[in-house]
């Protein structure tokens, strides 16, 4: 279902944008034809393997790697001592500490070593000679035992960001952010109704189903390309060439298809050591995670704890907030706690406001980006409480949301972006009030809960290159890899800004060498900021195209206009000139006929998404089965709605398993117990329903086509609409993940006085 | 005269001062006019900061004109997933 809630921009109606055709990569993705960087083979290409940390905190003695390169079919063993020092503004933090431990290993799972061998498995035996000397540390897991007075340190320089006064001592809590707005005290005494409670959250991983893997042929003239699974191959490049101390010149990056990212490829783990490998080897170099290595060694999201304090007056409007939060950040710094303290109350007109996060290191891999890093985990604190307020007042949950939510011109100081710009909370939660679903009577033991989320999407740099063929199709070049349906979106501005069928237009992701830079598919960007490139790249063609048949009819460019694909003379003299026509005689009138478009975008739009579940809980086992799900998004514009569907049914599944079955779990040593899914269980198809989707469209007037991001916020309100709907069928508030039929049962048990 | 809203890691320059008044015309004058201003601060700001003017994000300032009245707000380096 798709609700436009005001005309776009720029037309009222359009040919292709809004179309559902099937997607260009479509066919080589179902019958097996796509490659992903595990299918890439090279001649006299060898095997590498990764030796990693046993241990969660230990100083490194020594590393011995004698005996491992005298075994059989190894060709090369790389160390940290093979790689430069990290320097000190790299692009991305911390980076290069975490590709190869030096003094110290952080967490179970750290690499300290690689091997390339001719076979894997030779490559794996002879990774297990290399003699590792560690003085075991004691280690920290949670943000609890992190921020303790006398906690183990991870890092002995570590003084913490952000506090009045700058310690004296290092800790692990590497920074502090706070915000305050109006009078917290005079908002709470204002209230009639004021709730607080703690909530935790564990670490889940992006759970994407192909494993990081990468190919690496280094030439003898100190050159190397590399094909790879990333969200972002020129940020591939040049944070490979940063870790290895190369030019960017020297490193080639070519994008494998990806088998799924979430965030967790917007960062490199394997790259520096398998150009280093064949380097070493003179050979191409494949290296290929495990699924452990996937969940040991690869950023999953921060675990938190979050308290929430809410105030309300009775007719439902909000005086007052306050939030503390504190994030794990995994071995090294990161800034989750901040972007959980920019989305904690983002979606409500708050005028008394206090949050204060804070960002921990603990010996667990280092957190990386997951649709809507952070946000997830505020909102369940958030959303939960309002549903509380909302139950105590006896207010409809989503007229509450209304009454307070955020809209154009209103001045949020803790969301970051300060004052909002054309926003669509309302018309979500609108949506999801008139939705029929919100009205299905319940029966015994289901519940029914509600939840709203905010995400602020980026935009960034993005290259396009538009070439028209000589028959007059388009070939449409850019450097985003295409992770939920990019190629189809961009075809499809494409063939709206040039006037030809969808069909005749390929979509091609370009390698570092055939594209200009572009940033990391990442925060929801690629429609909207490689869009505005590509649409950019045509309007310079359609210029181009008028000149063009200005030259066939002899005529001024003034006097040409470009309409439905076609050159028109404005006075009528002559008749009008398809593209192909225009193409087919480019040689007689210029040569060929390509553009680029290039631009650091500005102006991305929020975005919002509210949601509705219904489920049902087991009273014997626990277990809660959802029965409906219905979420509602601000997608601006859809431009292919099937993939946006896609993107809101995406957050929504992974929402459902990080509320219900997901997390991390260690034993006393720090070490992971269940890195597989038969263990870490994500949802699979027989445990959801039909995710049900409304497509609100509020256009994003910064956007030729009005597109907000669409990727990311759909995670965001299932945890808190889980538990609201827990507590709708059961009575119980839970506030710590996951809500496992043995929590949910340990909580009824209690409720019953059993056990 | 534009509005700037520092961040918490920011406020060690301004004494605890999280709102202040700069004449400025473009990004690259606000940071001059609060490194003369604060000493130190532009040296603090995050290689890779990002700022909100007026509600919209730009994930990476430089040379942006800023127009009277404007409302800045100074943001750490932009993540996503």
């Amino acid at each position: 279902m798709t609700v436009a809630v005001e005309e776009s921009p720029v037309k009222k109606s359009y040919k292709w944008v809004g179309t559902r055709p099937v997607r260009h990569d479509g066919l080589e993705k179902v019958n097996g034809k796509a490659r992903f960087a595990a299918d890439m083979t090279k001649p006299r290409m060898i095997h590498g393997h990764v030796l990693r940390s046993p241990l969660a905190h230990a100083k490194i003695l020594s590393v011995d790697t004698t005996e491992a390169e005298s075994m059989p079919g190894v060709k090369a063993v790389v160390t940290a001592a093979d790689f430069p020092p990290p320097s000190k503004n790299e692009g991305f933090p911390h980076r290069s500490s975490n590709l190869i431990a030096r003094e110290k290993v952080r967490y179970e799972g750290q690499v300290v070593a690689a091997v390339a061998a001719t076979t894997r498995r030779q490559a794996k035996a002879a990774a297990a000679k290399i003699a590792v000397k560690y003085e075991e540390l004691p280690h920290v897991l949670t943000v609890d035992e992190a921020m303790a007075d006398g906690a183990p340190l991870l890092h002995e320089n570590l003084i913490t960001k952000g506090l009045d006064t700058t310690p004296k001592q290092a800790s692990n809590i590497a920074k502090r952010d706070y915000f305050e707005q109006g009078d917290l005290e005079a908002g709470f005494a204002e209230a009639d109704v004021v709730y607080e409670h703690e909530f935790t959250t564990k670490v889940v991983h992006q759970g994407y189903i192909e494993p990081h893997a990468c190919v690496a042929d280094t030439s003898k003239d100190g050159r190397s390309e590399i094909w790879c699974s990333s969200q972002g191959h020129f940020m591939v490049r040049s944070a490979t060439a940063e870790m290895l101390g190369w030019e960017t010149s020297q490193l080639k990056v070519i994008p494998a298809e990806i088998g799924g990212g979430f965030g967790g490829k917007t960062t490199i783990y394997l790259e520096p050591l398998a150009v280093k490998l064949s380097q070493k080897a003179n050979r191409p170099v494949k290296i290929v995670m495990r699924r452990e290595d996937v969940f040991k060694a690869t950023g999953p999201t921060p675990g938190t704890k979050i308290r929430v304090k809410i105030g309300a007056r009775k007719d439902g409007t909000l005086t007052a907030g306050k939030a503390w939060l504190a994030y794990e950040s995994g071995a090294f710094p990161g800034s989750w706690g901040m972007l959980g303290g920019w989305c904690v109350f983002a979606p409500y007109d708050i005028p008394n406001v206090q949050i204060e996060s804070f960002e921990v290191v603990v010996n667990k891999p280092v957190n990386i980006a997951y649709r809507a890093p952070s946000a997830p985990m505020a909102a369940f604190a958030t959303e939960t409480v309002i549903d509380q307020i909302a139950r105590e007042i006896k207010m409809d949950p989503i007229e509450l949301r209304l009454l307070n939510a955020v809209e154009e011109g209103d001045y949020n100081h803790s969301s970051m972006v300060g004052t909002f710009q054309r926003i669509g909370l309302k018309e979500t939660l609108e949506a999801i009030r008139d939705h029929p679903n919100y009205k299905i009577p319940l029966g015994p033991n289901q519940g029914r809960g509600v939840a709203t989320g905010f995400w602020f999407n980026i935009a960034q740099s993005s290259s396009a290159t538009v070439n028209l063929t000589e028959n007059g199709r388009a070939v449409v070049v850019t450097g985003s890899p295409d992770i939920g349906g990019s190629r189809v979106s961009m075809a499809l501005m494409a063939a709206e800004e040039l006037g030809i069928d969808v069909k005749f237009i390929q979509p091609v992701v370009g390698d570092t060498e055939a594209v200009g830079f572009t940033d990391v598919t990442e925060g929801s960007r690629t429609t909207f900021a490689t869009g505005m490139a590509v649409v950019r790249a045509c309007r310079e063609l359609v210029t181009q195209l008028r000149e063009r048949a200005a030259i066939m009819w002899d005529c001024s460019v003034e006097d040409v206009e470009w309409v439905d694909g076609k050159a028109h003379h404005s006075g009528n003299k002559e008749s009008p000139l398809s593209l192909a026509e225009i193409t087919a005689k480019a040689k007689k009138t210029g040569g060929p006929l390509n553009a680029t478009g290039s631009l650091e975008a500005k102006g991305q739009g929020p975005a919002f998404s509210t949601q509705i579940c219904d489920l049902e809980v087991d009273p014997e086992t626990g277990k809660a089965t959802i029965l409906r799900y219905t979420t509602a998004q601000d997608a601006g514009t859809a431009i292919h709605p099937s993939y946006v569907e896609g993107q809101m049914q995406g957050g929504v599944a992974q929402g459902i398993g990080w509320a219900l079955n997901e997390e991390y779990i260690h034993d006393k040593k720090g070490v992971m117990q269940n890195p597989g899914f038969l263990d870490y269980r994500i949802p699979v198809a027989s445990d959801l329903p039909m995710i049900e989707t409304v497509i609100v469209e509020v256009p994003n007037p910064k956007h030729p086509y009005g597109v907000r991001g669409v990727g990311e916020v759909g995670i965001v309100p299932p945890i808190p609409a889980i538990a609201n709907a827990i507590h709708d069928a059961t009575g119980l508030r839970l506030r710590d993940l996951p809500m496992s039929p043995v929590r949910v049962l340990e909580g009824l048990n209690q409720q019953n006085g059993v056990g | 005269m534009v509005n700037v809203f520092l961040g918490s890691n920011l406020q060690r320059f301004t004494h605890g001062v999280e709102e202040v008044e700069v004449n400025a015309s473009s990004v690259k004058s606000l940071i001059a006019e609060l490194d003369r201003r604060y000493p130190g601060i532009a040296d603090a700001l995050d290689p890779k900061f990002a700022l909100a003017i007026n509600g919209e994000v730009i994930a990476n300032p430089g040379y942006e004109k800023i127009s009277d009245g404007s409302e800045v707000r100074f943001l750490a380096p932009m993540q996503g997933g």
